[in-house]
């Protein structure tokens, strides 16, 4: 399907993304890795030095960095377990025939939260969530539950953010396993439906066999995304209060933008490249079977 | 008999609920975030919250005439269009290529095009700060565009690559015997035929570009400062003006969420570079 030309032919259609990705991509990435070996602070740059690994040895026995990645693993472990079980139970709902209008407005509505700027989600945590002025204190309220201080408290602030996380999440979660559901043949779902009249043998025999794909799909991204993790919780809390909601993005950002110490923040970033190429690769491996 | 008939019967009315309940949870913030941002802040700012009350725009005359919300909202577009214009130029001929030629080190090509979906941007931004400071494009539209590209170009690679290979093969077959060179199959037959994958490519692109922050925040500190960056800043000082912050969330949302519905059903496909159809 496919036919053999000349290189230059090659040449002229990929060079030029080739290159626009080289110099926005690569370079940088070079740049980080060659300042990570030194102690390289905007704000004493004359004191500039090579220190080779130094700055990665700070990073591998800091305090801030192993905090920051086991918040992050933490966030990770609570919120995306409850985002599949509402998503797949969305997903199963939706699968089902029938209120046809009202399923079609439903993943219109799923669309929303994931096309959310990000930094908004952070703006509507602030306001929604103020212990005075918030409707959800309001709504907790409601239903017997006292004001909770949610940006101020450390253990409210990473509950916070969690709760966004699942708001702006389960919908995707719900529509890549419905895209996985869809994936499963009509009529060995109908056979199954005839055999028996659980659900859940349903699902376990019938349908998780199709759905692992989706699910691993789902993980490896929100694994990938949860270590991205910026814009949501900067504007919200800035990581705080004290280091309760600095996740490992928002950690790098506070060395390079705030402490001005690009070697360090280079080293940790460098780090970071290497989970995520990790990541990549077992996500190609497993969902571009054209490549290989 | 009877019992299974109640059972599916409830079954309805639970799944009524259900579906009611979930679209309730996803759009009552953006309800929140319009209502108040149509309040003063006496009535923002009420103990308990109000739900009724008379509404105002003063908020959003306030955020986009006197507090430069505007121009920030205008630097948002200029960056997001061009740099979707210019993922979509660079992409498409990749896409082409990756899709019709043979070549050593397609593999790898394809690899480091995805790898790029999983970066963080907070592994790129000092490294182009610095870099960015030293050739003089700190705080210019230029360098959001260029950096954006690191998200964009990949999408519409994958996109328009996999919408390049549902064309026929037959097409580019009966052109080459006609004596068309690659360049021409690709402008004249293949890329009007990918116009559908080539839309759906730029508006998540535009959403992608629109909502982003990080680089925004550390590579355009004034000038260039996008929305999304400007809304940061308000929740400096400690008066935090609620109205003004909704008002501003509102007009930098409803354009993604216009195109999000424009392009509901390739949403996911573009959040996991096609991996999810």
């Amino acid at each position: 399907m496919s036919s053999h030309v000349t290189r230059r032919t090659i040449f002229t259609f990929l060079g030029p993304s080739v290159a626009a990705l080289i110099i926005v991509g690569i370079i940088p990435l070079g740049y980080a890795l060659w300042r990570s070996f030194y102690d390289f602070n905007l704000t004493r740059l004359a004191r500039t030095k090579f220190v080779g690994l130094d700055n990665y040895a700070e990073v591998l026995t800091s305090d801030a960095f192993w905090g920051s990645m086991s918040r992050t693993a933490l966030l990770f472990i609570i919120s995306v377990p409850i985002q599949i079980a509402i998503g797949l139970t969305i997903a199963l709902v939706l699968h089902r025939p029938g209120l046809s209008l009202l399923k079609t407005f439903t993943r219109l509505a799923l669309v929303l939260p994931m096309a959310t700027t990000y930094a908004v989600v952070g703006l509507l945590a602030q306001v929604m969530m103020n212990q005075k002025y918030g409707v959800i204190n309001q709504i907790l309220g409601w239903i017997g539950i006292d004001p909770i201080n949610f940006i101020g408290d450390p253990t409210n602030a990473f509950v916070g953010v969690v709760f966004w996380d699942i708001w702006q999440w389960t919908p995707f979660v719900a529509l890549v396993l419905l895209a996985g559901l869809s994936t499963v043949p009509t009529e060995i779902e109908e056979a199954a439906t005839l055999e028996t009249k659980s659900h859940w043998t349903v699902l376990r025999y019938v349908q998780l066999p199709f759905l692992i794909p989706s699910l691993v799909a789902v993980l490896i991204l929100r694994t990938a995304d949860t270590l991205k993790l910026f814009d949501m919780p900067f504007t919200m809390t800035r990581g705080g209060p004290g280091n309760a909601t600095e996740f490992i993005a928002v950690l790098i950002e506070r060395i390079g933008n705030r402490q001005f110490d690009i070697g360090l923040a280079s080293a940790h970033s460098i780090i970071m490249l290497i989970v995520t190429i990790i990541l990549a690769r077992i996500y190609i491996h497993l969902f571009y079977k054209e490549i290989r | 008999m009877a019992r299974a008939a109640s059972y599916q019967d409830r079954n309805r009315w639970g799944e009524l609920a259900l579906l009611l309940a979930i679209c309730l949870f996803c759009i009552f913030p953006f309800y929140w975030m319009v209502t108040t941002s149509l309040k003063t802040q006496v009535v923002a700012l009420a103990d308990p919250p109000v739900w009724f009350f008379t509404p105002t725009l003063q908020n959003y005359v306030q955020v986009l005439f006197e507090d430069n919300v505007g121009i920030s909202l205008i630097n948002s577009l200029i960056v997001a269009v061009c740099t979707t214009a210019l993922a979509v130029g660079l992409g498409c001929p990749a896409a082409f290529a990756l899709a019709r030629f043979e070549f050593r080190g397609k593999t790898d090509l394809w690899f480091w095009f995805i790898t790029n979906r999983f970066v963080s941007p907070v592994v790129l931004a000092f490294p182009v700060f610095i870099i960015a400071r030293e050739i003089g494009l700190r705080d210019t539209h230029l360098a959001l565009i260029l950096m954006y590209l690191t998200f964009t170009l990949p999408i519409v690679i994958w996109i328009c690559t996999d919408q390049f290979r549902a064309i026929p093969y037959d097409l580019d077959e009966a052109a080459l015997l006609e004596g068309a060179s690659q360049p021409r199959i690709f402008w004249s037959i293949c890329l009007p035929l990918a116009m559908p994958g080539v839309a759906v490519s730029s508006i998540l692109s535009f959403i992608f570009s629109w909502n982003e922050l990080l680089f925004a925040y550390i590579l355009a500190p004034r000038d260039a400062k996008t929305a999304p960056a400007m809304a940061v800043t308000f929740m400096e000082g400690y008066d935090v003006p609620y109205g003004n912050i909704m008002a501003t969330s509102t007009l930098i949302v409803i354009p993604v969420l216009i195109f999000a519905l424009l392009a509901s059903k390739h949403l996911v496909r573009g959040l996991t570079m096609g991996a999810v159809k």
